[in-house]
């Protein structure tokens, strides 16, 4: 498989036009239906305009939704998508972990061997980190779901 | 042979051969070294001049040769060394204003075009404030609340912030002239947005994005009737076209020299004489000072106070080779070629299904480059899948924010020409292009 094919994978052709999660249910963090708490982080790539939107919803110490709205290239958008159907149902601190060894995944220039097991379908994204200047694409929806989370987790302090 | 535009004879002294073709665009490239490297196993194809151009071997040689024997600090000291720089230096300023049609006193260097617009923008609040050597000449670049500022909505961010923020420290107004769906300057709206409260009209030459050539003597002669001051962004024409200020009739322009096969860090501000004589300092400090007491300072004539400090100076005698190269070439012959490589690109583009061309429609004029959207591709994915191909253009905004938001689009895959690409460059570009939008399952 060449360097090209590796990163454009199944998968992540697939997840970037099925953007599963795609459509925020609600654009701020103001908990609804059985959350207890939420957040909301966007984040920008002003060297290639990619953007997003992450909304996370919370009931304990449970995901229970994660949505988005975004504008980027398929790596971006396949990342937000892969992300969205692995967060609902997840514990917090495992999704902070997964974004975690996904982060250091992406950093390790093709040399990394993740983990299938906790990373799932991300692990297509492995292809990514052989192309340095696509490795912020992968990672926006991921740091902001980061950034989310511990502005939910914040807010549930601050009650 | 078939040209895209007519070449005039012997244009400001330029060279009466015959027009560029393929094969002297061919042996025009071994001349650039990095022109024949590979990327990911590939013969580079580079299209990305619009963003930075390469080098001759003999830019290379003329500042490592400059360095080798000649540098030293310029305007001081008298050491042979230091003769032989400034020479060498003071050599470079005539022949770049000799080929952008001025004169030598009316060229300050600058780091790039940037550079150059943001120092006419401070010279402006100095202006505005009273400092930095403003004398009785300085009163036409005073700006005020009721004060307007007139700029295009297709300018790149160089020539946008700068004025914005000149608005902001000074109260005026900033107003843009704008373009219509294809990304051409709407003319027809000139009317209103050109009044008597306008101090100044700031548009670039050739937008960096559609390649369209602005008509100059349209605007300037609005400009001119309204009482407002010009300013030219020249970076996509001196280095594309030939330019000459005097002829234009502009006020101001800027241009960068790493766009027009020179190095990095050098560019320049024109100005006519008596306005930049008349212009408050922007930088201050060393070399650009006639007198200097505890209480206050008397600034040289231009083009030295605006030249505060160390200067380029292997930057400029290199940029200077590099205008050698082009002259040698003629600028009428790098238009015509680069007109016929643009309307390649542009019938190209247009034949591809799904790819939407910006800008110039086939058969109008353009410069050598064409931006264009893959309908249900990123441009960042177009680029990459070029990129693996060997073939090097720009993805994203093109620090021009403003014009893809009015067309509906956050960003554009570039293809870029100069005079050392071919005919096949492009068809490769092409090529690849019609390949994008099978890869990523955007044909349905």
């Amino acid at each position: 498989m060449s360097a090209l094919d590796q990163m454009y994978q199944e998968v992540i052709l697939d997840h970037s036009k099925r953007r599963i999660g795609e459509g925020l249910a609600a654009g701020d963090a103001t908990p609804m239906g059985d959350e207890d708490a939420a957040g909301c982080h966007h984040e920008y790539n002003p060297t290639c305009g990619d953007e997003i939107l992450v909304r996370v919803g919370l009931n304990g110490d449970t995901v229970t939704s994660l949505t988005w709205q975004g504008d980027g290239c398929s790596i971006s958008m396949a990342a937000a998508s892969v992300l969205s159907e692995m967060a609902p149902g997840a514990d917090v601190s495992t999704l902070l972990t997964q974004i975690e060894a996904y982060r250091e995944m992406l950093r390790s220039r093709g040399a990394a061997e993740p983990d299938e097991e906790l990373l799932g379908d991300a692990v297509a994204f492995l292809g990514v980190s052989r192309f340095v200047a696509r490795v912020k694409c992968a990672a926006l929806a991921w740091v902001a779901t980061e950034a989310a989370l511990r502005q939910a987790a914040a807010g549930r302090t601050e009650d | 042979m078939n040209h895209g535009l007519p070449v005039p004879d012997g244009q400001r002294g330029d060279s009466h051969q015959a027009p560029f073709d393929d094969d002297q665009a061919r042996a025009l490239a071994q001349r650039f070294p990095i022109l024949s490297r590979t990327v990911m196993d590939a013969p580079l194809v580079y299209l990305d001049s619009g963003a930075t151009s390469q080098r001759p071997e003999s830019v290379i040689e003329a500042e490592g040769q400059f360095l080798r024997n000649s540098y030293a600090a310029v305007h001081r000291g008298a050491h042979t060394l230091a003769v032989e720089a400034t020479d060498a230096f003071e050599e470079a300023r005539r022949t770049v204003a000799d080929f952008v049609g001025a004169d030598e006193r009316e060229i300050v260097w600058t780091s790039n075009a940037t550079e150059a617009i943001n120092l006419l923008t401070y010279a402006f609040s100095n202006a505005t404030a009273g400092s930095n050597g403003s004398g009785p000449g300085s009163q036409r670049f005073r700006l005020a609340e009721g004060d307007e500022v007139l700029v295009t909505e297709s300018e790149h961010h160089a020539n946008l912030v700068p004025w914005q923020e000149l608005c902001a420290r000074t109260g005026a107004t900033l107003r843009w002239i704008p373009v219509d769906d294809d990304g051409l300057l709407r003319l027809d709206a000139l009317g209103d947005l050109l009044n008597e409260r306008t101090k100044v009209l700031a548009f670039t030459h050739v937008s960096n994005v559609t390649g369209a050539v602005n008509d100059v003597a349209t605007l300037v002669a609005a400009a001119k009737s309204a009482g407002a001051l010009t300013v030219l962004d020249a970076c996509q024409s001196v280095p594309h076209l030939p330019v000459d200020f005097h002829a234009l009739g502009v006020d101001f322009a800027a241009f960068s020299g790493h766009k027009m096969l020179g190095p990095t860090g050098i560019g320049a501000l024109y100005g006519r004489a008596e306005l930049l004589n008349s212009l408050p300092t922007f930088l201050t400090g060393g070399s650009m000072i006639t007198s200097v007491t505890m209480e206050r300072t008397e600034y040289l004539p231009a083009p030295a106070r605006f030249e505060a400090g160390t200067q380029r100076i292997s930057q400029a005698v290199a940029l200077a080779e590099a205008v050698r190269f082009l002259k040698d070439l003629g600028m009428d012959r790098v238009a015509a070629w680069e007109a016929e490589l643009g309307q390649r690109l542009a019938r190209g583009v247009a034949q591809i299904p799904g790819v939407r061309l910006v800008g110039p429609r086939p058969g109008q004029e353009r410069v050598g480059l064409a931006s264009v959207v893959v309908e249900g591709v990123h441009a960042h994915d177009v680029g990459q899948l070029l990129d693996v191909a060997g073939v090097a253009v720009r993805v994203g905004h093109h620090c021009a924010q403003p014009l893809h938001r009015r067309l509906g689009i956050t960003a554009t895959t570039r293809a870029s020409a100069y005079v050392y690409n071919t005919t096949a460059d492009v068809d490769r570009f092409l090529e690849e292009l019609s390949g994008v939008r099978a890869y990523f399952r955007a044909e349905d």
